[in-house]
């Protein structure tokens, strides 16, 4: 057990810093959903009609979701280049637990995340966001992102082990970041289409959507929370397995 | 019948990939310590030897035992007991060398991984490039970190040690150097394992030498043996010895010719 821990904490560091040296990753999973947000929020808060709220304050909740799918693209590309390159081979001749080479990924992946998601939300906060969120609710903000970032990073972990290429790894997970669109993030269900409706109103996004959104602007949160831990839970769960099975399989 | 002398046991060996029959029942034992090179054209199957031995492969059929352990049962024991210096140059270039030989050092938590990183880049003449980062590296000096990586272990960890093509993109100087170090390290006990294509390598260095040629081991032995084996063809006012490199050929020629 101490082996599993050193090794993964060891797999951290590096791949931590090798972020650090490849920053344009980070840059990517803060610029593109902040210009997505800069044009959503300037450009159709006019036209889209959410009711009472600022489109800003609506539109926050998806717009992390979209950070958070960006930058997993750079956890897909990375376990991709591990597995294609020498360096795999070297640390599967080696008596080390074979899991810590992906948690090294995921758990550098959840840093990554985190910075990237909190720069986003300080654009937020400049293009007009204006949360009602105690510390409390911030707290749970944070719990329920990184069970959500975690779910997604196994994902995206998932596309580089079967990606043929790193380009093709780092494409995969771009259905990640359109979901959101198809959820309450940007519009109201209600004014979706039938089938679209149908799919948004199911699909997890939606539960960790509305709960980001009651908690940032104090709304009653419902069972959302409830649904939106369950979900991130359950992809937690199936994604971890899957890509522990498929990297052992592989290798 | 034990023998604790052998610490390579490969018997019967077979591997293929799809229609492509490789290894046909390759057999052959290393003695601890000094240097074992297999030899073999390109595509003989010596990568595939080295991938099988190592754990990174499965075979197809027969039994191996390295430091005594089952591959396939002791994956574990016997990768800690094993270190592999593949083909591609397994290092991370977005890390400098020291922090590359750090990181193999604390996955094997080794106690003084700083020194040890430290002496390492002193023998391996990477000193003054310790701080940069591996990407800005030339090919001489990846394949020297390469190795200097498979050295970051306990004696205990590096009992053998696979070179696959170590040489192969090294200068002559740097051949030469390489040389020395895995002489150096038999010296101190490790078995190297080898493979190479450049038959004047294994004429210097290797102790005892196998030839893998159409799936299976065609001749093994130290070159002593192997010159006895095909004597010299030429015998004018002086007696010429065949280099290594007319032995593997003539026999390469004489199999094909059965």
């Amino acid at each position: 057990m101490t082996q599993v821990i050193s090794n993964s904490w060891t797999m951290t560091k590096r791949c931590l810093k090798t972020s650090l040296r490849n920053p344009d990753n980070i840059a990517a999973a803060i610029f593109i959903p902040a210009i997505v947000m800069a044009l959503f929020g300037l450009l159709f808060k006019n036209v889209i009609n959410v009711g009472d709220y600022n489109y800003i304050d609506f539109i926050v909740p998806g717009i992390i979701l979209q950070t958070v799918a960006q930058a997993v693209t750079g956890v897909a590309i990375s376990v991709n280049n591990d597995m294609k390159k020498g360096m795999n081979d070297r640390f599967r001749s080696m008596h080390i637990s074979k899991s810590s080479v992906l948690t090294g990924h995921v758990l550098s992946a959840i840093v990554r995340n985190m910075i990237a998601t909190a720069v986003v939300i300080g654009v937020a906060f400049i293009l007009g966001f204006r949360p009602q969120a105690g510390f409390t609710e911030w707290l749970i903000i944070a719990g329920l992102l990184i069970l959500y970032m975690l779910g997604v990073t196994w994902i995206a972990v998932i596309c580089g082990i079967i990606a043929k290429s790193p380009e093709a790894a780092g494409t995969m997970p771009f259905l990640l970041f359109v979901l959101p669109y198809i959820s309450s993030g940007f519009v109201p269900v209600e004014t979706m289409p039938n089938v679209l409706r149908q799919f948004a109103e199911n699909q997890p996004m939606t539960p960790i959507v509305d709960s980001l959104r009651a908690l940032t602007l104090g709304l009653p949160i419902g069972d959302n929370l409830t649904l939106a831990l369950f979900w991130s839970v359950l992809i937690i769960a199936v994604t971890f397995v899957i890509a522990v099975g498929l990297y052992k399989k592989k290798t | 019948m034990f023998n604790s002398d052998i610490i390579i046991k490969v018997t019967d060996l077979h591997k293929s990939f799809k229609d492509n029959h490789v290894l046909k029942g390759v057999n052959f034992n290393i003695q601890k310590g000094g240097i074992f090179a297999l030899l073999g054209s390109n595509g003989a199957g010596k990568t595939t030897v080295v991938r099988i031995l190592s754990t990174l492969l499965k075979s197809d059929g027969g039994a191996v035992t390295v430091c005594g352990y089952d591959i396939v049962k002791q994956a574990d024991k016997v990768r800690g007991c094993i270190s592999l210096t593949g083909q591609f140059a397994a290092v991370d270039d977005s890390l400098t060398g020291k922090e590359n030989l750090r990181l193999i050092g604390q996955l094997r938590r080794l106690p003084d991984t700083n020194r040890r990183a430290d002496e390492l880049l002193h023998t391996f003449d990477l000193e003054n490039a310790a701080k940069k980062q591996v990407s800005t590296y030339s090919g001489g000096m990846k394949r020297r970190l390469d190795i200097a990586m498979s050295l970051m272990a306990t004696a205990q960890q590096r009992q053998v040690l696979f070179l696959d093509e170590p040489t192969t993109g090294l200068d002559p100087q740097n051949r030469i150097a390489m040389w020395d170090m895995v002489k150096n390290l038999a010296d101190e006990g490790t078995t190297v394992f080898l493979t190479t294509q450049y038959l004047e390598e294994a004429e210097y260095l290797a102790d005892k030498i196998a030839i893998l040629h159409d799936g299976r081991i065609i001749a093994e032995g130290s070159l002593e043996d192997l010159r006895k084996l095909f004597p010299p063809a030429k015998k004018e006012y002086v007696e010429i010895q065949p280099t290594l490199e007319e032995i593997f050929l003539k026999i390469i020629n004489e199999k094909k010719a059965v």
